[in-house]
């Protein structure tokens, strides 16, 4: 569930702008450091969490704005953008670093209510709470994307970005905006997972971001259910793989279902079939 | 049976069916022209012919050999080449880079060759060179040789193109709305260089929906609207045809 | 782009005047250089200064091998460190448990990175780019879980140590008697003229036909996959190679020598010198491995650098320091001159 709410992020940005934005790990990591500080600064972990929300969406918005979008007006080549993504998630991730230290450090449990008997298992109920509010935010994205007019705007530019600001539409505004929902959401995701494993550092993004990125490829990149749909595959074969194959392969799991994906089915569960134009 | 033979050809775009049961014929050392108005079809035509597309129904002879549904690779093979509505060179490579890029279907040395520069390959990389002087001079772009694709005016561009696909020995050529974004006067010249070309054996097809550019240059015309095939015949014959007129009268009301 | 040609020939006298030069004094030009490289031991340099320049030889390889596939093909991948290991682990292990000789462990080594290079560019190369890339990030990552798990063989996290020096005819190759630095020079020479030759063929203009405009190329009859596959192979045996000179020139080696750091800063050597150059990579190398060295002050920051230098690299000049486009005419052929000589 938690790789949904990161693999969100990446469908988002790919959607709008056919661009894999490798940055998006290490905002992740960024999201959950910015909270863990406010933290410490005794402001309660409500508080603390919207702050990083904001915090870490106006970090979205400032890759966008200081990197990506002077490619965009100087029409570059794709991969340059890709290049460029990395170089941020470079920036980021050892800037983080640098301030916070690569330890892992100590993150508090916020929603720890001890464990709920569902009658058939024992569930942790910090996964009840991750569950329930990775889904009302994956709903709440929906309704955002599919029933406002800014969402309307977004999958107006998604279709078609120049016609798009023919209609009037400021697309830059619009790919500002998702960057931040962008942003926004790995920060939720960083706090959650944080809270769930009660740790944080800063290269946390990295294998978490690929996995996530995983997830949002096999659900179909740039649909939102299929992110959802996504993370909780990986997820599940990640628990199996470590239970019937050992610890040690866990962390392939991913990129093991992601190579199949890709071979067999490369648009996804929900993804769109492209016609090639000559 | 005709050198090139397309029978009741048809491609379906999910529900839309944007060539429907086309069927023509080519002779060798003609000129052919396919026209209709924007939309219709021809260009899907054209990818069908060079394996782009895959076609759902009908047949492609060249020379007796089916060639429908076959790769690209084995189209330029077979000895069909093309050029592109829009422009698609090399940009960032040489005018003669792009030749040569053309030259390479038949091209035999291997990857061996040229690790160890073996005298097969000087002997055919330099005979290929000079292959690729001669059509560039041959197309009036020998002084451009040396220049990137990206930075020759437009013109000289569609000429490259039609230079690149006579390198790889086509037979047929196909020419994708070659007159575009031309002046009169560049249109005129491209027009003497097509004939030109079927005066040294190549047999051409051309796709236009501007009919007044074929008029004088086709030997016959096909006019296809709305992926129908609605008309076939000498140019003068279909300047007077009723349904064409219609076509493009009836697509003129409807842009308007 | 428009933009792009402005700049061009605004700055093409000074290029232009140096290619000239270049051409015109080839033979006396190249010698110096080989001589200076060839003295350069003599010159009196520290062990530190000598392990520094080969470690810049290392990178020139790693670079060009990337290159071939980033520059060329215009397909990026991040796993190029898998490969770097996986080079490095066969080689040191056939020198260290078999006492192989280095040659045919170095063989081996790169051989088996162009077979893992097969094995997953078969498959993912159909891919459009950015799905590779996060592919052969995922390769990388496997590749380091692999060195890290199959401890009976890699010796786990704790790594191989003393790796024997590379020795011919019972004549150890040491940083000392600088037989290490003349085995670079052989190397990188090697790779270098391999990479030109690859080039300037009809491989190579495919590649780079593939990199302009892929749909142009298929109806050229380029065959895309087999063509980046090929790339894809030749890359990794080139970064497999280096790989196992690495090994035994460090004598260390454990999962952490190949994170994902180590792509990130092969793919900024190549952007850094210009995509699509053999020039650039020497250039990418020096600036890359010396930096870190003369700002030890900024260490902490280094991978920050890294980091910065891609994006204001692809924002501001995105063909490389070093990557600009020839003025010199098209090198014919010597056959090709004469014919076209004796025609007109």
């Amino acid at each position: 569930m938690a790789y949904a709410l990161i693999a969100v992020g990446y469908s988002l940005v790919f959607g709008i702008l056919r661009l894999i934005n490798f940055s998006h790990g290490s905002v992740y990591a960024f999201g959950a450091h910015i909270a863990l500080l406010f933290v410490g600064f005794q402001f309660g972990v409500i508080p603390a969490v919207l702050l990083s929300i904001v915090f870490t969406g106006l970090l979205g918005v400032a890759i966008d704005k200081t990197a990506l979008a002077p490619l965009r007006k100087k029409n570059s080549i794709p991969i340059a953008a890709l290049i460029t993504t990395i170089g941020i998630s470079n920036i980021i991730q050892n800037l983080l670093m640098i301030f916070f230290g690569s330890e892992k450090k100590a993150f508090p449990a916020f929603f720890d209510f001890g464990m709920v008997n569902l009658g058939i298992a024992k569930v942790n109920s910090t996964q009840i709470v991750m569950c329930v509010v990775s889904l009302i935010l994956l709903a709440a994205l929906m309704l955002l994307v599919n029933k406002t007019k800014i969402g309307l705007a977004m999958r107006a530019t998604e279709q078609n970005a120049k016609a798009a600001s023919l209609m009037g539409i400021n697309v830059n505004f619009v790919i500002g905006f998702t960057f931040f929902l962008g942003g926004a959401s790995a920060a939720i995701a960083g706090s959650l997972i944080s809270g769930y494993y009660q740790i944080v550092y800063p290269g946390m993004g990295f294998m978490a971001g690929l996995k996530a990125f995983a997830a949002a490829v096999l659900g179909g990149i740039g649909s939102l259910p299929g992110s959802v749909l996504g993370g909780l595959v990986v997820g599940v074969s990640e628990s199996l793989a470590a239970t019937f194959l050992g610890s040690t392969y866990r962390d392939s799991m991913a990129f093991i279902i992601l190579i199949i994906v890709l071979i067999f089915k490369p648009t996804g569960f929900f993804g769109k079939k492209t016609i090639t134009k000559v | 049976m005709a050198y090139l033979e397309v029978k009741g050809i048809t491609k379906q775009f999910g529900g839309l069916v944007a060539v429907d049961d086309v069927s023509f014929e080519v002779e060798k050392g003609e000129i052919i022209s396919i026209i209709g108005p924007n939309g219709a079809g021809k260009t899907t035509v054209f990818n069908m012919l060079t394996g782009v597309y895959q076609i759902d129904k009908g047949e492609i002879i060249f020379e007796g050999q089916p060639i429908h549904n076959k790769t690209p690779r084995e189209i330029v093979k077979a000895g069909i080449s093309r050029t592109f509505q829009n422009i698609r060179l090399f940009g960032n490579m040489r005018v003669i880079e792009n030749v040569l890029v053309g030259t390479q279907i038949r091209t035999e040395y291997t990857f061996f060759d040229s690790f160890f520069r073996t005298g097969r390959f000087r002997r055919e990389e330099s005979e290929k060179v000079v292959k690729s002087v001669r059509i560039l001079e041959s197309i009036g772009l020998r002084e451009r040789m040396d220049d990137y694709a990206q930075s020759l005016p437009y013109g000289e561009q569609r000429k490259l193109e039609i230079a690149r696909a006579i390198a790889t020995d086509a037979k047929i050529i196909l020419l994708d709305e070659p007159a575009a974004g031309m002046n009169p006067q560049e249109s005129e010249e491209l027009l003497q260089f097509i004939r030109k070309l079927r005066d040294k054996g190549y047999t051409i097809i051309l796709i236009e929906h501007d009919m007044s550019v074929v008029m004088n240059i086709s030997d016959r015309i096909y006019v296809i609207d709305h992926g129908k095939r609605i008309a076939h015949g000498l140019p003068a014959e279909i300047a007077n045809n009723e349904k064409v007129i219609e076509a493009y009268l009836g697509g003129v009301k409807k842009d308007a | 782009m428009s933009d792009n040609k402005n700049k061009e020939t605004a700055g093409s006298g000074f290029i232009y005047h140096m290619e000239l030069f270049l051409e015109r004094y080839k033979l006396p030009v190249s010698a110096v250089c080989a001589l200076v490289l060839l003295a350069v031991p003599f010159m009196g340099f520290s062990q530190y200064i000598m392990r520094i320049l080969i470690m810049i030889g290392v990178y020139t390889m790693l670079g060009m091998g990337l290159n071939i596939l980033t520059g060329y093909v215009g397909q990026l991948s991040l796993g190029h460190a898998g490969f770097f290991g996986i080079g490095a682990y066969t080689g040191a292990l056939l020198m260290l448990r078999l006492g192989v000789n280095f040659v045919f462990a170095a063989i081996v080594g790169a051989c088996l990175a162009a077979l893992c290079g097969l094995l997953l560019g078969l498959p993912t190369l159909r891919l459009k780019g950015t799905y590779l890339a996060i592919v052969t990030l995922g390769f990388g990552e496997i590749a380091r879980m692999v060195f890290m798990n199959w401890a009976p063989v890699t010796n786990g996290t704790l790594g191989l140590k003393n790796i024997p020096r590379p020795s011919f005819f019972g004549f150890d190759l040491t940083l000392a008697n600088h037989g290490l630095y003349y085995l670079m020079l052989v190397l990188v020479a090697l790779v270098t003229v391999s990479c030109l030759a690859i080039i300037r063929s009809k491989t190579g203009r495919s590649f780079i036909a593939i990199k302009e405009d892929e749909i142009a190329a298929t109806m050229m009859g380029i065959q895309i996959t087999r063509s980046k596959v090929l790339a894809f192979v030749i890359s990794a045996f080139i970064t497999g190679l280096a790989g196992s000179f690495y090994a035994p020139l460090v004598g260390f080696i454990d999962p952490n020598s190949f994170t994902f750091d180590v792509s990130s800063l092969i793919i900024s050597i190549v952007i850094l010198g210009g995509m699509g150059t053999i020039r650039g990579m020497f250039l990418g190398a020096v600036v890359l491995i010396i930096f870190p060295e003369v700002s030890r002050f900024l260490m902490d920051y280094r991978f920050v650098v890294y980091g910065i230098i891609l994006v204001v690299m692809m924002r501001f000049r995105p063909q490389g320091v070093l990557g600009w486009k020839s003025q010199m005419p098209y090198k014919l052929p010597r056959l090709a001159r004469e014919e076209l000589a004796k025609q007109s």
